[in-house]
């Protein structure tokens, strides 16, 4: 029985980790969808698209190096160098600062009094280009995510535990750098919403578009912040996730989990969205643990949708949210 | 009045110089004529009416003003320039604030807050020295807390300071709404229907805050109102509109015997 215990505190403790990255990627939606009321469903693609991004330059791969060799008959694949971890982060992080701004340019810009199912269309069609621009850009290919990460079974972790338990944790070291890093990032981005000009003009805007503007807030400027500071926030879910399982096309699937998380956590709140997410990882990690000896099957491919009905019936507005849904 | 005040020897009265002038402006939405060909000129320091019966094009003016509408004919010239179309930041960012007829604030933030956030146009420290919690930054925010503190203190809200304004009553919020207009220090003021909704009480407390902005800062103000008794006692001019059409302009005494105004305000009924 005590045996079982730890094991399920083990078990939990792992899906904090994918927990974490449900998080990072809810986390992505909530601030466009605070801030501009748009449903971004490219979220997913985003985080997909930063990490290709970063594999890409970090390994000096020549953009779009296959339409280049189509259309000029070159034979050229890689500038031959490989870029510092930290490099390759920051260029990536600026690649989607430019990416912001292109959304901002060339799709918000003209459908800023619509409704809101146009934008979500908008961002519908954002996911299926941005998926072909990324293949395109970086092929489509799987790629292992190397950066100076620690990786495999904390030793210190397992043998303390061993000590005190007489049961050792198999902990993942990425895991625990994984959950510091978004601690991290999770509190940059409160403290900077809550003290800074743009982190002012950012709860302005989510507040009250007509009142932003009457104050001098450019809501154009906003939207690149907002949109800048998504995909820097996917760029780290796509590092986690990377290192964990490679960068592939499946990583945006993990949007699809973002979705009951965002249900748990309420659209608009940012605590909902971390909260949310851990609940989720760690819920379908136990839920599995304890179920799948009695009902079988995959159940974490439906437990979190599941949990996000019951959410949906007995707490429309999420745990932190608020009402979401006009009263019509 | 103070000294200060005294010794700039306000223009009283509309006797300064023109601060804006509108020329001819129309004003279209599909099929309806919001404004049509309507030319006045606001000048510094006075406090200038805008009536009419409901519907009349009032707010859209007070639109176009402050860049929200953009018309489709006419010309808007401020301290002197031609002003070419503007989005309503750029407008609020060369010293036009305002406030709306339905409160639009900041409905999750504390009173200081929205009234802080009045002050964005005035603040210069960059992202960056922000986030680095750069000394100049900082003293900047102190100073501009102070500011802040100084509206509060004039408009009698110290108890709502750290309230989340989406929980005040309506006269309150009308008041804050104010107070975040006023932060922005602007050159011109644009207040659309200040006491619309407010018992006698809190109106002459609206009228005393208008005159004495008006007086302490030489703040020049544009606003819309429906009540004629308040209008005619604060205002140094009146604009009257009707149908999208000016149907009057003059002093209070004017517009009183004026026959359109009479004519138009005894044909509808209010
Ligand atoms: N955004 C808009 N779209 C379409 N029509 C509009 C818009 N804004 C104003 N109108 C129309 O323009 C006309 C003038 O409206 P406006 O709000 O300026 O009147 P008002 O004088 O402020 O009236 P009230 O005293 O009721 O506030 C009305 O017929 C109104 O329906
Ligand atoms: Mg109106």
């Amino acid at each position: 029985m005590v045996e079982q215990l730890l094991y399920a505190i083990e078990v939990s403790l792992n899906g904090l980790m994918t927990g974490i990255l449900y998080s990072l990627v809810a986390l992505g939606f909530v601030l466009i969808f605070k801030a501009s009321g748009v449903f971004n469903y490219a979220q997913g693609i985003m985080v997909l698209f930063a990490a290709l991004t970063l594999v890409g330059l970090q390994a000096g791969q020549v953009p779009f190096a296959h339409l280049i060799n189509a259309v000029f008959g070159t034979r050229i694949y890689s500038f031959g160098w490989n870029l510092p971890a930290i490099a390759a982060i920051a260029l990536s992080a600026m690649v989607m600062v430019v990416l912001a701004m292109a959304v901002e340019k060339f799709i918000l810009k003209f459908l800023v009094h619509q409704e809101p199912v146009i934008l979500f269309m908008a961002t519908i069609g954002l996911a299926y280009f941005l998926e072909g621009f990324g293949e395109l850009m970086w092929g489509g290919e799987i790629k292992p995510l190397d950066l100076p990460l620690p990786v495999g079974i904390s030793d210190t972790i397992e043998s303390a535990t061993f000590e005190r338990f007489g049961y050792g944790f198999f902990i993942d070291k990425l895991d625990i750098a994984a959950a510091c890093v978004a601690a991290v990032l999770v509190l940059s981005l409160v403290l900077f919403f809550q003290y800074s000009k743009i982190g002012r003009a950012l709860r302005a805007v989510a507040d009250d578009h007509q009142a932003a503007l009457s104050v001098g807030i450019s809501l154009r400027y906003i939207w690149v912040v907002i949109w800048s500071i998504a995909g820097i926030v996917g760029l780290a879910a796509g590092i986690m996730w990377g290192a964990k399982s490679g960068v592939q096309f499946s990583l945006s699937l993990i949007a699809l989990k973002a979705l009951p998380v965002l249900m748990l956590g309420g659209f608009t709140s940012i605590p909902g969205a971390i909260l949310g997410g851990i609940i989720i990882g760690v819920g379908e990690k136990l839920f599995d643990f304890f179920m799948n000896p009695i009902i079988g099957g995959a159940t974490e491919n439906w437990f979190a949708y599941m949990l996000a009905l019951i959410f949906l019936v007995f707490r429309p507005q999420g745990l932190f949210g608020e009402r979401i849904i006009e009263r019509v | 009045m103070s000294d200060k005040a005294n010794s700039e020897a306000k223009p009283k009265n509309g006797s300064g110089e023109i601060l804006m002038e509108l020329k001819g402006i129309s004003l279209r939405f599909g099929g309806v004529l919001a404004i049509s060909d309507v030319s006045f000129d606001i000048k510094e320091g006075e406090i200038r009416a805008i009536i009419g019966p409901n519907g009349a094009g009032k707010s859209s003016m007070l639109n176009v003003i402050s860049g929200f509408y953009h018309p489709q004919e006419g010309e808007i010239w401020f301290r002197g320039e031609r002003r070419p179309s503007m989005r309503p930041h750029r407008v609020a960012a060369q010293g036009i604030a305002r406030t709306f007829q339905n409160i639009a604030l900041f409905k999750r933030m504390t009173t200081l807050d929205n009234i802080m956030t009045g002050r964005m146009t005035l603040m210069k420290s960059s992202f960056a020295a922000q986030a680095l919690w750069w000394g100049p930054a900082e003293r900047e925010e102190t100073e501009h807390r102070e500011k802040a503190e100084r509206i509060i203190d004039f408009l009698g809200i110290q108890a709502i300071r750290k309230i989340p304004v989406g929980t005040l009553p309506y006269g309150l919020q009308k008041r804050v709404e104010l107070g975040r207009a006023l932060a922005a220090e602007p050159k011109l003021l644009l207040l659309d229907e200040p006491m619309a909704g407010m018992n006698v009480e809190e109106k002459e407390d609206m009228s005393r805050f208008i005159l004495d902005v008006n007086d302490e800062f030489g703040t020049t103000i544009a606003l819309i109102e429906h009540d004629m008794g308040v209008v005619m006692d604060i205002s140094d001019r009146i604009v009257v509109m009707d149908y999208g059409k000016k149907i009057g302009d003059g002093r209070p005494a004017e517009i009183r015997n004026n026959q359109h105004v009479i004519d138009a305000y005894l044909g509808v009924a209010h």
